[in-house]
């Protein structure tokens, strides 16, 4: 029965947890060979390590190639670059490390993140010849928007510039320049090589003229984490449990700290309760618990909250959180795709999920000079400052650097992690701008192919006026009911005789016949629907709107068939009419026509109708079918 | 002001003179733990069924052990035992006890003969990828979306790019060229029908945070991690492929101060990690632990 009785070692000697420290920079200017130097030379590696990595080298024609201790996997070993991140123990003195080792290369700078998120210093680590590039800019961003608030950086490869003072305070200027412009605070600027091991564990020869700290006694001089314990409260609920008739309320604690007796706002119903017991198994009883425990509160009256509500002190005002369903945030990209306003995702904050749609993009980060600019859309990879919406209100503290405030991470409906967006402070209602607040679909993508055995998409056939794009539209309609495949046609003037009665045909109203029918298949498309649109669409520019509109399920069908075939053809008489003029701004005779550069599917005239319809056909079931 | 309000408190029945206590500073122990707990609780919730991969070593005991840290002194989902039929005989006799002493919910899984496996591999790696089929059969049978399972980053160098929650596609197989972002606490969660999430409660947890635990804990093992006759286990496979280390630690506390000066590492006694450079990978991608 040892299982219940508590020994005495809980009083032994206080070990703090381990910093985490990351290593960022450009890829290849030796991030991997610095860490494995810096284990090497602090005598950090286990017996046979050494060997192992010798081998590792020699088996590909390198000479010892320190990267290889963290770069374990195969394809990060004959490439040459580190694909994903690495978390490994160090020590200095008394003092506990993880070093994490993150990627350069832009593509896996997902990996980067995961690595970096919760570090609490990091080595920004710039080839002193190449100077800071693009990934050394992306990097020291993101480092600012995660919130890492000590940064060393280290002039590696300095080898190759023989420890020159001059060429070296000039690369330093510039890299305290760009941190400068992202508020960041420099804690120190070492002149390095991880090839040499100069200035790592031990002051070089080579470079008498630095009076600064070596790697080793910069990191030794990050200080320990900000404690969160003295703030107010936050203990949002992670679950409800009922375990022999008593419920308990679990959790970890943000930050503050909780005592028995005291009384509790839950979430933003704004229902109080007062906690009767503080729980835990298997521990010393204490009535209180603090920042960083996760614990169990049985609470009276003996309440059922939600997963996400957020726990905080009832009758303290100031304690209280913002409460607001338009927020700021600052945002970091990572879908392979750019994000854009009207976009619907799921907002998850701690354990809470909100449903949100991007309201505004407020400004955009350009990524050459770091500088705010306007912009309809965010690049893949790229930052911005972006206003989101929630359905309801939203409790939430602003993000701080150090604490784990605000920490808005946007999911699709696919469950992908897209985007990390700390939260800046409630947005105002700008004048003029309605309060909407969208409220997307809480069935998965996933549900609804298992609901209808088939992806959704839209499929818009463009075309001039006769080219046939009803009609094989129609024809595609009925072959892939047969297929058991609920398609949609919206088709030009089915739409103009109802939705879009009210509208003629100058560019204007062109313009919108077409932003309402990509509306609407954006719509169709979510419900899990294949839809087809026929529509003429002239301008590139148009249809390039609605693919952004629709978004990664839009693909271009060209049906192209030529003016003479067309108007040879004019099933409802109308390049006749337009010919004697009857018709002003008939598209093909007297408005352009812009055929699409590069369609995702052509359908050409030379071919049997029937041809058409089956290309057409097998090409949505190709996309739609799982 | 602030005095009313402690004398209130005082005044509550459930209060107990807590007004001025202080919340325990935690040490680098109970931070693991408490994100330990933290994972377990997600995984709760968000994957059913659930099950946890109790292998009888040391590193599944603490597992379990936070199980019941988690949810108050039970665990509420099936523990999983893939027996290779090779184990120590002291290892079923420990499951056998504990199975009844901490009330587990134990599902039983067999791997097929050594003679049905991919006979390319070295001979330790084919006893490996035999776990893994063994593996691969339970979580096809019990439909299983979420395994938790006691890996450790400091182990393995691609058991260290892992991540806590690690999603599983088609034929269980690790996609490592393509991991999912995990930051700020937000774990995957599964998006296709068939796939399953490995989690890693203990990844951040060295091999000394381990026994350092199990000592404060008084968290019971198999009497094998210790010396016997100047030899002792410092890691648990198969009997045919662990081979025990030097050693005259015979206590908890003496295994402690072992680790402390050692300087090889755990596995150095696993035959399979010997045998290529790649093997560890191979073997993981295509579903071992
Ligand atoms: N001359 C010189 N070469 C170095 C030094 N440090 C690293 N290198 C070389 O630079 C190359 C890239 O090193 P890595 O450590 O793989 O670079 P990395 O930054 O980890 O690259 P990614 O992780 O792929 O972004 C290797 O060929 C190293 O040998 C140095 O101090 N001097
Ligand atoms: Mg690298």
């Amino acid at each position: 029965m040892g299982d219940n009785i508590v020994t005495e070692s809980f009083s032994e000697t206080h070990r703090a947890a381990a910093t985490p420290i990351v290593i960022v920079g450009h890829v290849d200017h030796g991030k991997s060979s610095l860490i494995g130097r810096l284990l090497y030379d602090t005598d950090s590696l286990q017996d046979g390590k050494l060997a192992q990595i010798v081998e590792s080298s020699r088996k590909r024609g390198l000479a010892v190639e320190w990267s290889f201790l963290l770069d374990s996997l195969q394809i990060e070993r004959d490439q040459g670059v580190t694909v994903d991140s690495t978390r490994i123990p160090f020590r200095l003195g008394s003092r506990e490390f993880v070093i994490v080792d993150a990627p350069g290369h832009r593509q896996f700078l997902r990996n980067m993140i995961t690595g970096a998120a919760d570090a609490e210093a990091a080595v920004l680590v710039v080839d002193a010849k190449e100077g800071a590039q693009e990934q050394t800019r992306r990097h020291a961003m993101l480092l600012r928007l995660i919130g890492i608030r000590h940064v060393i950086v280290l002039l590696n490869k300095s080898d190759l510039l023989e420890f020159d003072e001059a060429k070296i305070v000039k690369v330093e200027s510039d890299v305290r320049q760009l941190l400068g412009r992202l508020e960041i605070e420099v804690e120190a600027v070492v002149p390095a090589s991880a090839r040499d091991g100069d200035n790592i564990a031990s002051r070089s020869e080579r470079s008498l003229w630095y009076k600064g700290p070596t790697l080793v006694e910069a990191l030794a001089n990050v200080p320990p984490p900000a404690s969160r314990a003295a703030l107010p409260f936050r203990m949002p609920v992670q679950d409800v449990y009922r375990f022999d008739g008593i419920r308990y309320v679990a959790g970890r604690i943000e930050r503050g700290t909780v005592r028995a007796g005291d009384r509790l706002s839950i979430g933003a119903q704004g229902q109080v309760a007062t906690v009767a017991e503080v729980c835990r198994w298997h521990a010393p009883e204490l009535p209180v618990a603090g920042a960083g425990e996760s614990i169990a509160l049985r609470l009276e009256p003996d309440l059922v909250p939600d997963r996400g509500d957020l726990l905080f002190p009832a009758d303290d005002k100031a304690a209280a959180p913002e409460r607001s369903a338009r927020i700021r945030t600052r945002l970091f990209w990572l879908r392979g795709e750019p994000l854009r306003v009207g976009e619907s995702f799921t907002l998850r904050l701690t354990t809470a999920e909100h449903d949100v749609t991007v309201a505004s993009i407020d400004a955009v980060v350009d990524l050459e000079d770091l500088t705010l600019r306007e912009g309809d859309s965010v690049p893949p990879d790229g930052f911005a400052e972006i206003t989101l919406a929630a359905s309801h209100a939203v409790l939430f503290d602003p993000f701080s650097p150090g604490f784990g405030d605000g920490r808005g991470v946007l999911v699709d409906r696919y469950q992908r992690i897209v985007g990390g967006a700390p939260l800046i402070g409630p947005a105002e209602l700008a004048d003029g701008e309605h309060a909407i607040h969208p409220t997307a679909s809480r069935v998965s993508a996933a549900r609804q192919v298992q609901a209808r055995g088939h992806k959704s998409g839209v499929f818009w056939l463009t075309g001039l006026p006769g080219s046939g794009k009803s009609t094989v539209a129609r024809a595609a309609e009925l072959a892939l009911s047969e297929q058991a495949v609920n398609a949609t046609v919206l088709d030009g003037d089915t739409l103009r005789a109802g939705l879009c009665s009210d509208l003629g045909f100058s560019p204007e109203d062109r313009h919108e016949n077409i932003r309402r029918a990509a509306h609407v298949a954006k719509i169709l498309a979510e419900s899990g629907q294949v839809v087809i649109v026929a529509l003429v669409s002239p301008l590139q520019s148009d249809r390039a709107q609605a693919r952004q509109i629709v978004g990664e399920n839009f693909h271009e069908v060209f049906v192209d068939t030529p003016l003479e075939t067309c108007e040879k053809r004019d099933p409802k008489g109308l390049y006749a009419a337009a010919r004697s003029g009857k018709i002003p701004e008939f598209t093909g005779i007297s408005a352009p026509y812009e055929a699409p550069v590069s369609p995702e599917l052509r359908l050409p005239a030379d071919r049997p109708e029937q041809e058409a319809i089956n290309t057409l056909t097998a090409f949505i079931l190709r996309i739609v079918q799982p | 002001m602030t005095q009313t309000r402690i004398l209130s408190r005082e005044q509550s029945t459930t209060g107990t003179a807590s007004s001025l206590a202080q919340p325990r500073i935690m040490d680098d122990l109970d931070q693991l733990e408490a994100q330990s707990i933290f994972i377990l609780r997600e995984a709760y919730r968000k994957l059913k069924p659930l099950s946890l991969l109790w292998s009888l070593g040391k590193d599944s005991n603490v597992m379990v052990w936070l199980a019941r840290k988690a949810f108050m002194g039970r665990v509420p989902f099936p523990v999983m035992h893939v027996d290779t039929e090779k184990k120590f005989p002291e290892m079923y006799a420990f499951r056998d006890e504990y199975t009844k002493k901490w009330d587990l919910d134990l599902l039983l899984g067999y791997c097929p003969p050594v003679e049905e496996i991919d006979p390319s591999l070295p001979p330790a790696a084919r006893s490996a990828a035999r776990k893994t089929a063994g593996l691969a059969a339970m979580i096809d049978k019990h439909k299983l979306r979420g395994v938790i399972a006691g890996i450790r980053r400091d182990e393995q160098a691609t058991r260290a790019k892992e991540r806590v929650f690690s999603p599983r596609g088609a034929g269980h197989r690790w996609d490592v060229r393509n991991q999912p972002p995990e930051f700020w606490d937000q774990y995957a969660t599964p998006y296709e029908d068939g796939m399953h999430i490995r989690v890693h409660p203990l990844l951040s947890w060295r091999e000394i945070d381990i026994w350092r635990y199990i000592e404060r804990e008084g968290i019971p093992l198999v009497d094998l991690y210790f010396a016997k006759d100047g030899k002792r286990y410092r890691s648990l496979g198969d009997q045919d492929i662990t081979n025990p280390i030097e050693s005259n630690a015979s206590t908890v506390a003496e295994v402690i101060a072992e680790l402390e000066t050692s300087r090889t590492s755990e596995r150095a006694g696993r035959a399979m990690d010997h045998e290529s450079e790649d093997v560890f990978e191979r073997l993981r991608v295509a579903g071992y632990l």
